[in-house]
């Protein structure tokens, strides 16, 4: 399964991309992805909402399950993907580039999540 | 996974890959490749279910077919040998202890197909009941495969001698498929023409496995428990533990057409008359949302802004793309275009009941019954 190394991961399977100066990217990973299977529908909170670290800012749907989504930072909304509202399947074809699903303005310095590697092994290790 | 029961089929789910999850105690494929594409297959072309752990009680005896009208809500009667009919077992006070389907091999042969859950309950039931007959529990006897969908009949006919073009919907008959004696039976839980094949375990590999290579080029491929909820769904079908359990009754659930309270005396027709008699408090009934979102089983129903039950089935309908569900509403809010609300994880929304089926097939020739 694909990790892309330019990416942090955290334990409930979002990935965080590092943006210019405090400004983060957020979306779900190829292995929350394919455990949902078919999305269908994704709820995303509005620009100028505050997320907080380890609380869900959304949800996403597919045909067999309802999941939220936990933020990896604190801070402010300044961009969602909108087109995810009308193309949810998006999210399945290509969760780390057009599947995006917030860009955050940090509050505070971030804190470290897992690496490609680390995240890898953490997955493996949870199947067992 | 404790102790879950294996399909003879297992070794093909694993092998196509099949996301595996519990299922009625059984060990069953959710899905292959993908939900949508299987419930795609099955509305366009076709699908092949693995419905092994459905439950197989049989009733013998001079008096079988008294006996079993005499515990069921359908009017056995009314359906010829070679015929199956769909019907409910009720306790007394008008529950429904099962769905179920009745295959009238003879009058004193009845072959019944339970649902997996129900199966223990069912055979005991039968078992203290029945007047004049015995019953077997055959689920071991038997693994069943599904065969759905518009092109199920092409398909099948490559690997049968059976006139499958004389066997109408809700018929079946002893047949050869791919060298194998079984029974074929033009019954299904989609909505789609098709068939289910009630064959020895030991037969059940081999014939999955020639049933993919036959419609190879129809396009027929696998499909999980997934998209049979989501084709069933569309439907109205109920599902047993969703839909219908032993606190509703076959009235209360739109049962109605199957509940024949003049047909003479059943376990549980008395309440139902008296339930029929005095009217009903709550009827099931099929809603879309209007707004966005997608109703899932369990979600509160809101009337008049209060909680009044919660929705049985939901999901996104992949034939029609709007969010659709049951659940029971007040008679007087059951009506088409009446509505109410479904609180989602703390939101309202908007939903309208609907005339149901969900979703309608485009018409076809209509099948012959012999």
């Amino acid at each position: 399964m694909a990790y892309p190394k330019d990416l942090q991961y955290t334990k409930d399977h979002e990935w965080l991309r590092q943006g210019d100066g405090k400004t983060v990217t957020v979306g779900i990973t190829q292995f929350a992805q394919e455990a949902l299977g078919d999305v269908v529908y994704v709820e995303l909170p509005k620009v100028g909402e505050k997320v907080t670290k380890g609380k869900p800012f959304g949800v996403v749907e597919s045909t067999k399950a309802v999941s939220e989504i936990f933020s990896p930072v604190d801070g402010t909304i300044v961009e969602v993907n909108s087109p995810l509202a009308d193309s949810p399947e998006t999210v399945n074809k290509d969760p780390y580039e057009e599947g995006w699903m917030i860009r955050v303005e940090i509050a505070g310095a971030p804190e470290p999540l897992m690496d490609a590697a680390a995240y890898a092994q953490f997955i493996k290790d949870s199947a067992h | 996974m404790p102790d879950l029961r294996r399909t003879p089929i297992y070794p093909a789910h694993l092998a196509a890959h099949g996301k595996l999850v519990p299922f009625a105690g059984f060990e069953l494929p959710v899905q292959y490749t993908g939900l949508l594409d299987e419930h795609r297959a099955v509305r366009q072309r076709a699908g092949l279910f693995d419905v092994s752990h459905m439950g197989e009680i049989v009733v013998r005896g001079a008096g079988a077919l008294a006996a079993v009208q005499r515990l069921v809500t359908n009017d056995l009667s009314k359906a010829v040998n070679g015929q199956a009919q769909y019907s409910a077992l009720c306790n007394h006070e008008g529950g429904i202890l099962d769905d179920l389907v009745v295959y009238r091999r003879a009058d004193d042969d009845l072959l019944i197909c339970v649902n997996a859950a129900n199966r223990d309950k069912d055979f005991a039931w039968f078992s203290q009941h029945l007047v004049g007959a015995t019953a077997t529990d055959e689920g071991e006897d038997y693994a069943q495969l599904a065969l759905q969908g518009p092109l199920a009949e092409a398909i099948l006919a490559k690997l049968t001698r059976t006139d499958l073009r004389t066997l109408g919907t809700y018929r079946f008959t002893a047949g050869e498929v791919a060298g194998r004696r079984l029974l074929i039976a033009r019954t299904g839980y989609t909505g789609e023409d098709g068939f289910e094949l009630f064959c020895k375990p030991s037969d059940a590999l081999d014939l999955w496995n020639a049933l993919l290579e036959a419609g190879a080029p129809e396009g027929l491929i696998p499909c999980g428990l997934g998209a049979r909820d989501s084709l069933r769904t569309e439907m109205k079908y109920c599902l047993y533990g969703n839909d219908i359990d032993d606190t509703t009754t076959p009235l209360e659930a739109g049962l109605g057409w199957i509940t024949k309270l003049d047909k003479g005396d059943f376990i549980g027709a008395g309440a139902l008359r008296a339930q029929q008699a005095k009217g009903l408090s709550r009827k099931l009934v099929g809603f879309r949302f209007t707004g966005k979102g997608i109703p899932r089983h369990g979600y509160p129903v809101l009337v008049d802004g209060k909680p009044f039950s919660s929705v049985t089935s939901g999901t996104l309908s992949p034939s029609t793309a709007q969010p659709i569900g049951m659940a029971y509403l007040p008679p007087s809010h059951g009506v088409v275009g009446s509505q109410f609300e479904i609180d989602v994880r703390g939101r309202p929304i908007p939903a309208v009941v609907v005339k149901t089926p969900f979703y309608e097939r485009p018409r076809s020739w209509t099948k012959v019954n012999p």
